[in-house]
């Protein structure tokens, strides 16, 4: 089952602006863990908003979970995606963990002890237990974006899409939410869209997908998408640095292979030298 | 301007339960003409620190005279807190923290949330104002003009639009403009790049390496990507826990890979690959750069070439 189907969805913000996702096609299956890259303005964002019906398309349809969204679904259809955004600042509501994890929760009326038990999954979900009575001005900004993902798991999605969710964390922080959603993934079985910047990330998806104004340029295996540096560069995409020294090195003439490992590398250098 | 600070600590809600150290006994200095990195956890006291700079965090004896405690008898006096921007001393009480501030840019995360004014001119014109009262109209334009010129941005196009209307990075180059504006000799900036795309990072960067060759002596950034510290920096310290664990140019601070990683720091790829030749005999005496990387290493191939040939 197709957890995400964009069929030729075009969106534009003002109506004599320019289409910032121009006839879309794009699905994402059930259980898939797909990381989405594009540099800013290549339409990624708008693509998570799509997805939940934050905005609606102006032509083309979007379905999720064979359910074809409209203004009378839209509730429901949320229930079954979250999306959480990069400020983790701008994305809590109460003073205290447990309450902000309940504010989705409750706001589509679950029974209390209901609410009581998604609670407590969803913060084992994202290794915050121990926090539950904690304010939540005082934690990290790793700590506020996994009570994020918490906020949006109580309502028990089918799929997460992260909209650079880590993009404002520092490398710690960044480490532990790709860790919960990896685990999500691969345990839960919850469709992750992953947006990101960074291409390390995209690393441990299943499937890579790049954009470029508002279409999908390129996808595939995320190593595959690496190989193919010079394609990234045209769409203003920056490789990973050790892409860059492959590159320069193979430029020059150095059998070193295309490699995304620093000890490979290296192994390849020192025969060289 | 040289930053001195000595045995400089503070405690963030002292006298509370929620009482925590962020800086304890810090003593570190920062030369003149130096790009100078801030590396350190969420937590490791690294904002702290720079906040002081500029007299944002003020030191006590600059707000009160304590009474000196008596000292028991053998008992050595705690070591005096210094802390100095050029000739400025910031543990003065008669110091003038509004010329400190004119002379310390400080530039802030995300500081394009800071925008405020209706046009892009208003706004860098804001700070310049308030501190160089008495300036004429034409003269504050032209320091303007001057100051988003340039962050590389096409005054003329851009001083009557909204600073809302414009995009991620350019929102960020009027921000930084709105600092600079002053010509402030020393230029603090807490993770200049954060947030933006691969692309727009080296941007910033290379605005960055602008500013430092014409516009403000030094240069202090805080960072948590290595890479950006071994590319950029003449020299970094890494804060961890409240206190200063190195003061080093990359090239040498990075050879500590396993302190680092202890503290749950990265370290560059470029020290990573050295590492990695090192332990297959192979030693490049490389600066951490990728250039320079790149560049020795193919030397040594080449010679290696030469000589397979001979």
């Amino acid at each position: 089952m197709k957890a995400i189907a964009f069929s030729n969805v075009s969106f534009r913000y003002e109506e004599d602006s320019p289409f910032v996702i121009d006839k879309l096609n794009f699905s994402v299956e059930e259980g898939e863990f797909v990381a989405v890259l594009g540099h800013n303005g290549s339409g990624k964002s708008t693509l998570a908003r799509l997805a939940n019906g934050l905005l609606v398309p102006d032509a083309g349809s979007v379905s999720v979970f064979g359910v074809q969204l409209t203004d009378k679904n839209l509730f429901d259809v949320r229930k079954n995606v979250g999306v959480v955004f990069q400020n983790p600042d701008n994305q809590t509501v109460a003073t205290i963990v447990e309450d902000d994890v309940a504010f989705g929760a409750e706001n589509v009326g679950l029974p209390r002890e209901e609410i009581g038990r998604r609670i407590d999954f969803a913060l084992r979900a994202v290794g915050m237990e121990a926090y539950r009575h904690a304010t939540v001005a005082r934690l990290s900004g790793g700590q506020k974006q996994r009570v994020a993902i918490a906020g949006v798991l109580a309502l028990k999605p089918r799929a997460v899409i992260l909209d650079e969710s880590t993009a404002m964390l520092d490398p710690r922080g960044r480490r532990e939410i790709v860790e919960v959603v990896t685990r999500l993934n691969k345990e839960e079985g919850i469709t992750v869209v992953l947006i990101t910047h960074f291409m390390e990330e995209a690393l441990l998806a299943d499937r890579a997908v790049v954009m470029n104004r508002g279409e999908i340029v390129m996808q595939g295996r995320p190593e595959e998408i690496f190989e193919r540096q010079e394609e990234l560069v045209t769409y203003n995409l920056a490789l990973p640095r050790i892409g860059v020294v492959c590159n320069r090195l193979r430029a020059a003439g150095m059998p070193v292979p295309n490699t995304l490992d620093a000890e490979a590398l290296a192994e390849e250098i020192a025969k060289c030298v | 301007m040289r930053i001195v600070a000595e045995h400089l600590s503070y405690v963030y809600n002292a006298r509370s339960p929620f009482a925590t150290a962020a800086l304890k006994d810090v003593s570190l200095t920062i030369e003149e003409g130096e790009f100078f990195g801030i590396i350190g956890h969420t937590g490791s006291g690294k904002s702290t620190f720079v906040q002081h700079l500029n007299g944002l965090i003020r030191l006590p004896s600059s707000l009160k005279r304590y009474k000196k405690k008596k000292l028991k008898k053998g008992q050595l006096p705690p070591p005096e807190t210094v802390l100095k921007v050029g000739d400025i001393d910031l543990g003065d009480k008669k110091t003038d923290f509004r010329a400190l501030r004119k002379h310390v840019g400080m530039v802030f995360q995300y500081p394009e949330y800071q925008l405020f004014a209706e046009t892009v001119k208003e706004d860098v014109a804001f700070g310049l104002k308030n501190f160089s009262k008495g300036l004429s109209d034409e003269e504050t334009e032209r320091a303007v003009k001057a100051a988003v010129e340039v962050v590389g941005l096409d005054y003329e196009a851009l001083k009557d639009k909204s600073p809302f209307e414009l995009s991620g990075g350019q929102k960020r180059r009027v921000a930084i403009a709105g600092v600079i504006v002053t010509r402030p000799e020393v230029l603090v900036l807490d993770e200049p790049a954060a947030g933006l795309d691969p692309l727009g990072k080296q941007e910033v960067m290379e605005l960055l390496h602008k500013l430092h060759s014409e516009w403000c002596k030094t240069i202090v950034i805080v960072s948590h990507d290595m890479d950006e510290i071994s590319e950029n920096c003449t020299k970094a310290a890494v804060f961890s826990e409240g206190s200063v664990k190195f003061v080093l140019p990359p090239k040498e601070l990075f050879r500590h890979a396993d302190e680092l990683t202890a503290l749950g720091l990265d370290v560059p790829l470029t020290a990573k690959l050295c590492a990695a030749l090192e332990k297959r005999g192979v030693s490049l005496d490389c600066d951490l750069t990728v250039n320079d990387f790149v560049e020795k290493v193919l030397a040594r191939w080449v010679a290696q070439k030469k000589g397979d040939n001979a």
